[in-house]
């Protein structure tokens, strides 16, 4: 943490990438204002009460961390702040419940489907609740897909090139299952072989993320307990989940099955950077041209780096021209449950990546990460430009079938 | 007390949630990027709009209180640290573009509008911005304009004063005023000249009017590896001794290129004891001609290697490098001070072994990465806060290589300005009728001196040097370092 602290040279790089000092404009919101409140405090200079609403509403998206030329590690100073500071937190009672309702349902997705029954009754009680509740109830969709179950073996087609074991994820298998579908189906036309191990479950970033670092570990066990050592890679669609499991390493420092736990990290890859190293099979072209706006998933291009592999593989497909988002480097604002926790902040953040989007007049938005896929969704839905919102493998998947 | 009454009307036109006062709010606006120096102001107004700062001023004005301009607190020498009991001015919101005219190639911005963000707005013209601090992803019109601020390729096009046409500022006593207008040429004394590198002593600049170029048809830009500074330095002199006009020429250290590789895998070579970069541009027959022969004075320098980037991306990787250098540093070093002073470029060979001869005397290693064209140099004083006395060291060592500037004939600042750092230098560098006169002219303007009190000149109060020691969680076995 001290080290973090360290680095830091004050010379505000990191400002420009920043999305909550981008709309407030304020010290306090960027991450160098951040860096000082949280040394404040760990010094014993400041209450922590007086520094926490800045350090709420920090996104984490961690865009500073790649904007930092200093290698200033922004991430390892937050996390243990924020668990440190849950501890000594009081919340009111409804903001206790809202948490209570994200920790306990989201993580599971038979409990997520029960309670978005509740929700669907819940809406009709909408004005009656306050802020956060009411929020949290805003972002469900209407009506959940159907999906079969997913199998617990997919075959490759043509020779066999890789064998696999997919993260079938939590909230995103309830909300957008044709995603882990479209993902088995490209793996196998790219000659992968994918299991799903039962018994997996959530990662646990959710968990991590609001400073319930027990949780995490003790979902992230399940996942070391069911999935097996003896395939190429394992493989997550959700940008969200895939750098939460790049941070178990840091997850269970202390604990004994560290090193365990590090090792599984290492195995984890983003399905895009897995067809780019495995190298893809081309895909025909589309039958008519198509443009689409690529957006950068923090999870992605932040957590994990990665920005030109799922470049790269669209750019495979012909008829397709990928276009860049003015501002690319900035969080849409969805960020895990900042949704629920900043809501008025997220809008504002939320709104500004749509109008970017509007700005170079695509006709699909290409995102790595279901939870921006449903904040652009909604945020240019607000603004009366509906697009079609598309996963990377989803539209792998359109060129291959033709469809 | 005045304070009082003036806090009390500032809460009257200023809504309380750009008016900050809370301790949380006040602390990360301690210090500029100079964070040896810090103090807290008694509050900080958001300035939104013009009439925001105006009023600011006026009321700061009325009960005598000091107040600061701050862009976005990228400044080197503390020239944007708030003073104690006064009033900090933050521009960061105060920007927008105020209007764009292709045809005259003339932007009109208010200060707090990113340096990067002029170029960008007029990119799809083929227009930008020339003046390119290496923080230009961050700094504003308004920072650039108060310290003259230039860059890499201000080489060939001059430093900020070159690009400025106009300023409508608000006086220290509340008066506003237009200075220049839409052209370089202008009838009667350069007042607009007069107000850039004014260091925020004469008022605050609201509203800038720059001038635009046509974006260079052709770059090339050349990598060479020497295995000494000298001979990097001498390569440079033979440059210009050749005739040729770059656009940029910079040099960096062993230390320096190992920073900046870290920190953005530019793909300098790595075992190179120095760096030079040079790059043409311009129209592209000129340059192809050009090019051939910086090839060859590049060749008869006697370099290890010489790489030319291959295309647009190539090319933007090693200006990232260069431009992240400074803050790059911080990999290598807890601490460290950018020093910034400039020699005659005949002489760089000479002042480049004299820095080097400083470093081992007073055992801190010291990176070099400068604007070899101007005879910019930045050297970059690495310590360790931590360790008793080192921060004083450091300070000694950043006052001799100053002392060397000046006596080989060159100053104290090429570009990061006086600020607080610098202001006990000025009476070696300037005699004491010239101070005399400048002191004159600014209270000629601001008798009580509210504008950035306590800067650029000498013998005012300094806050306290700040030295961290180690983190007291450190101290108490709570925390370490990896
Ligand atoms: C990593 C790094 C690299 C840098 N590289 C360069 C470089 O290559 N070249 C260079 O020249 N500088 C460089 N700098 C220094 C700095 O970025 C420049 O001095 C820049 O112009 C400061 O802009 P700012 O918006 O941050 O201003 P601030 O730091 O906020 O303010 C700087 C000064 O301007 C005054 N000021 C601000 N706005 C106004 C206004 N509207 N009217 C009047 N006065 C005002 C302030 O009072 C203060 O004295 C670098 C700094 C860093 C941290
Ligand atoms: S870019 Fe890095 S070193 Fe610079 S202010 Fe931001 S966190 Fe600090
Ligand atoms: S993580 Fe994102 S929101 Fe938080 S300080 Fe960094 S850039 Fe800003």
């Amino acid at each position: 943490m001290a080290h973090a602290v360290e680095t830091c040279v004050h010379c505000g790089f990191c400002l420009a990438t920043c999305p909550t000092y981008k709309v407030l404009g304020e010290e306090m919101d960027s991450p160098r204002g951040r860096i000082i409140l949280m040394k404040e405090v760990l010094e014993g200079a400041m209450p922590t009460a007086d520094a926490l609403p800045y350090v709420d509403r920090c996104l984490g998206c961690m865009a500073c961390v790649t904007a930092c030329p200093s290698g200033v590690e922004y991430g390892h100073l937050l996390t243990p702040f924020r668990a440190m500071a849950e501890r000594e937190r009081s919340r009111p009672p409804i903001n206790r419940a809202a948490r209570t309702l994200v920790k306990e349902t989201l993580p599971y997705p038979d409990r997520f489907r029960l309670a978005f029954q509740g929700g669907r009754v819940g809406r009709w009680l909408r004005g009656a609740l306050p802020g956060e509740l009411g929020a949290m109830l805003d972002m469900l969709p209407d009506a959940l897909p159907s999906a079969e179950p997913l199998p617990e073996v997919y075959p490759a087609q043509g020779p066999p090139r890789a064998r696999v074991a997919l993260l079938a994820g939590c909230v995103q298998q309830v909300l957008a299952p044709q995603i882990n579908w479209t993902t088995l189906r490209v793996l196998a036309r790219n000659g992968v072989e994918t299991i799903i191990p039962r018994g997996q479950g959530c990662c646990g970033s959710l968990s991590l993320h609001i400073g319930e670092a027990g949780q995490a570990r003790e979902l992230a066990r399940k996942n070391l307990a069911a999935f097996p050592d003896d395939v190429d890679a394992i493989i997550t669609n959700a940008a969200g989940c895939g750098s939460g499991m790049h941070e178990y390493g840091l997850l269970f420092a202390g604990e004994p099955d560290r090193a365990v736990a590090e090792a599984f990290s290492h195995r984890v890859r983003d399905i895009t950077l897995f067809l780019d190293e495995l190298g893809l099979i081309a895909p025909p072209a589309l039958p008519a041209p198509l443009t689409v706006a690529y957006h950068d998933a923090c999870h992605l291009a932040h957590a994990q780096r990665i920005t030109a592999p799922p470049r790269r593989l669209l750019a495979m497909i012909p008829n397709l021209t990928i276009v860049e988002v003015p501002e690319g480097e900035l969080c849409c604002g969805s960020a895990g449950t900042y949704n629920l926790e900043q809501p008025e902040l997220a809008r504002q953040i939320g709104e500004r990546k749509a109008r970017n989007i509007i700005s170079v007049a695509p006709q699909a938005v290409v995102t790595g990460n279901i939870g921006c896929m449903n904040q652009i969704k909604v945020h240019l839905e607000m603004l009366e430009q509906p697009l079609p919102i598309w996963h990377t493998v989803e539209v792998l998947d359109l060129a291959y079938t033709g469809a | 007390m005045s304070t009082q009454e003036l806090m009390a009307e500032l809460a009257r036109r200023i809504p309380a949630e750009r008016l900050l006062q809370r301790p949380a709010q006040l602390a990360p606006y301690e210090s500029d990027a100079l964070t040896a120096f810090r103090s807290r102001p008694l509050a900080v107004v958001l300035a939104e709009t013009q009439e925001d700062v105006i009023q600011t001023v006026r009321l700061c004005h009325r009960y005598s209180v000091p107040f600061v301009a701050r862009g976005s607190g990228t400044s080197l020498s503390g020239g944007s640290l708030p003073v104690p009991d006064g009033i900090l001015i933050a521009l960061n919101k105060l920007n927008r573009i105020l209007r764009i005219d292709i045809d005259t190639r003339v932007a009109v911005v208010e200060p707090g509008v990113v340096n990067l963000d002029v170029s960008r707005a007029v990119a799809a013209q083929g227009l930008y911005y020339a003046p390119d601090p290496s923080s230009q992803l961050i700094c504003t019109i308004g920072g650039n304009v108060a310290f003259n601020s230039g860059g890499a390729h201000c080489l060939k096009y001059g430093m900020t004063a070159n690009h400025v046409l106009g300023i409508k500022a608000v006086l220290p006593d509340g008066e506003v005023v237009q200075l220049g207008g839409n052209s370089l040429e202008s009838v009667g004394p350069d007042l607009t000249g007069f107000f850039v590198g004014s260091e925020g002593l004469f008022g605050i600049a609201l509203e800038i009017t720059l001038r635009l170029l046509p974006k260079p048809e052709r770059y090339r830009t050349v990598l060479a590896a020497y295995s000494s500074l000298a001979a990097a330095g001498n390569a440079v002199a033979q440059v210009v001794a050749s005739g040729l006009l770059p656009g940029a020429m910079e040099i960096m250290d062993a230390l320096a290129i190992e920073a900046a590789e870290a920190a953005v895998h530019a793909g300098y070579p790595r075992d190179a004891a120095a760096l030079l970069i040079v790059e043409l541009e311009g129209e592209e027959i000129q340059v192809e001609a050009e090019f051939a022969h910086l090839l060859q004075v590049i060749e008869s320098s006697g370099p290890d290697e010489v790489r030319v980037a291959v295309d647009d991306a190539d090319r933007a990787r090693i200006w990232k490098g260069r431009k992240s250098a400074f803050s790059a540093v911080g990999r290598l070093s807890p601490d460290y001070i950018v020093q910034d002073g400039v020699v005659p470029r005949s002489r760089l060979g000479e002042a480049l072994a004299t820095i080097e001869r400083l470093s081992r005397k007073h055992e801190l290693r010291v990176a070099n990465v400068f604007h070899a064209g101007d005879g910019n140099l930045h050297p970059l004083i690495l310590y360790d806060g931590r360790v008793a006395g080192e921060l004083e060291r450091a300070e000694v060592l950043a006052g001799e290589i100053i002392a060397m500037c000046i006596e080989l004939g060159g100053s104290i600042t090429g570009e990061h300005g006086v600020g607080m750092e610098k202001r006990q230098h000025m009476p070696a560098m300037f005699a004491e009728t010239d101070l005399e006169v400048m002191a004159t002219l600014r209270r000629g303007l601001d008798p009580a001196e509210l504008a950035n009190r306590g800067k650029m000149f000498p013998g005012s109060e300094a806050p306290a040097l700040h030295s961290r020691g180690p983190h007291p969680l450190e101290q108490q076995g709570i925390i370490s370092r990896e």
